[in-house]
């Protein structure tokens, strides 16, 4: 299967395989005027299989979101055919505005405007809780 | 150490700082004429989304105490609450009037969500089923000023050990002393979750369950006893059933230690007949008292302001 590459752009390697459509959906790819292509069941030697998104567009990313969706990914830079830088993403400490407490008795069912903050409790279990009720959130 | 700026729970103030505010607090007790300008100019709000006369009554005697001045509401009714305004926007408004606030809240998180919007020491009077803890610095006062010590202590915990935030709390807080001891006596219904229980075993402290108070209340230093609501329970039989088993009487405490103390964070409805309220052991209205004083503590420590030496 031969897919171009990327020019100038990213590459968003070792997604989880079949993460790879929600990952398209969150960062609204879909939006975007350039080259996309979402590339699933990938063969990996290190996760059997896997996914990859590859972007003809330097676009900004959230890492947090990224890496809260699946802290394996690795995003590649690349300027003018070469890759120019590669982060390893990792679950974040810190998740503000990317998910929501589901606890109807936490402030943040009713209070408007607020951020909705949550704090990594255990990296291991991935377990998140949220900054003002303490509830832990249920895996994405 | 510098002070920390809000008081959202107990786990916000280290060992040292809660040993200093009863220090402080037995200070104001044995000397209250030295702390009775202390806070002059200074206003503390009450901020109480939800109604609690005695937790607000408190908040207000401490300042009025330390001669300070106060200001706020008792209901979320008589605030811009009814009219829909948010806790961030009440709190940025009345930042800018006083210099401590007090406020209590239904929801879970509301005195953070406050903190964030201004640089006024907020102190959490409850919030919701999450945390409270001006109560837990009360339960401690009470037993340092009648057992001289919070070391080395059993401690009966009875009634609503699921849902009861201040017993949670108190026993978070006791695990930082040494050679506390716990017994849990309540119904199958609303026993202790194994998280508290977890964090005993991690603290070391040696925990059993009963089913009967009397079974175990040689034992006791303390008696702390909590409300069970009727609500809890799935039917009006076994809330019947179940209630009379936990409640404290004259008769239960006949086996009980001279110097056991019994405490309570009230309203009681009828877990303590009122046939205890004349044992001298009994110390629940005590505990109120405290309440105070330890309220009156933290306020100093959080505007910054100490009795000159």
């Amino acid at each position: 299967m031969n897919i171009d590459g990327v020019n100038n752009g990213i590459v968003i390697d070792h997604i989880e395989a079949g993460k790879g459509i929600r990952i398209y959906e969150q960062l609204q790819l879909n939006k975007l005027d350039c080259s996309v292509a979402i590339i699933q069941n990938v063969a990996s030697e290190k996760y059997g299989k896997k996914d990859i998104i590859k972007v003809d567009q330097d676009i900004p990313l959230d890492f947090d979101v990224l890496g809260y969706m699946d802290p394996h990914i690795t995003v590649n830079h690349v300027k003018d055919g070469k890759l120019a830088s590669k982060v390893h993403l990792e679950l974040p400490e810190t998740l503000t505005n990317v998910i929501r407490c589901k606890n109807p008795r936490c402030i943040t069912s009713v209070e408007q405007e607020i951020k909705h903050i949550f704090k990594l409790v255990d990296r291991e279990k991935k377990i998140y809780r949220c900054a003002y009720c303490d509830v832990e959130h249920k895996e994405y | 150490m510098e002070a920390p700026r809000n008081i959202i729970n107990i786990t916000d103030l280290s060992t040292e700082e809660i040993d200093e505010l009863i220090g402080v607090a037995q200070d104001i007790m044995a000397n209250p004429a030295d702390y009775q300008d202390i806070c002059h100019g200074k206003q503390l709000a009450t901020l109480f989304f939800e109604p609690s006369t005695r937790t607000r009554l408190s908040f207000e005697s401490a300042m009025l105490s330390l001669g300070g001045a106060t200001l706020g509401f008792s209901e979320a009714q008589s605030s811009s609450a009814s009219k829909g305004e948010s806790v961030s926007d009440t709190i940025r408004v009345v930042g800018n009037y006083v210099d401590i606030i007090a406020m209590r809240h239904p929801k879970e998180g509301a005195p953070i969500a406050a903190a964030m919007k201004t640089v006024v020491p907020i102190i959490n009077a409850g919030d919701g089923g999450h945390f409270h803890p001006t109560q837990t610095l009360t339960d401690l006062l009470t037993i340092k000023r009648q057992k001289g010590t919070l070391e080395g202590l059993t401690i009966g915990l009875c009634g609503d050990l699921k849902f009861g935030r201040t017993v949670h709390s108190l026993v978070a807080a006791m695990l930082r002393y040494k050679g506390v001891k716990f017994v849990l006596i309540s119904p199958d219904e609303l026993k202790m979750p194994d998280y508290v229980k977890e964090e005993m075993d991690e603290a070391g402290a040696p925990w059993k369950e009963v089913a009967h108070m009397e079974d175990v209340m040689p034992e006791l230093d303390i008696l702390y006893m909590t409300r069970i609501q009727k609500e809890r329970f799935f039917n009006e039989e076994d809330y019947l059933r179940l209630k009379g088993t936990f409640i404290l009487n004259r008769a239960k405490l006949k086996t009980a230690k001279e110097d056991m103390i019994i405490l309570h964070p009230l309203p009681r409805v009828d877990e303590i007949s009122v046939d205890v309220d004349d044992d001298p052991r009994a110390m629940y209205f005590t505990q109120a008292l405290c309440g105070k004083y330890i309220r009156m503590a933290l306020i100093l420590k959080l505007l910054g302001i100490r009795k000159e030496a």
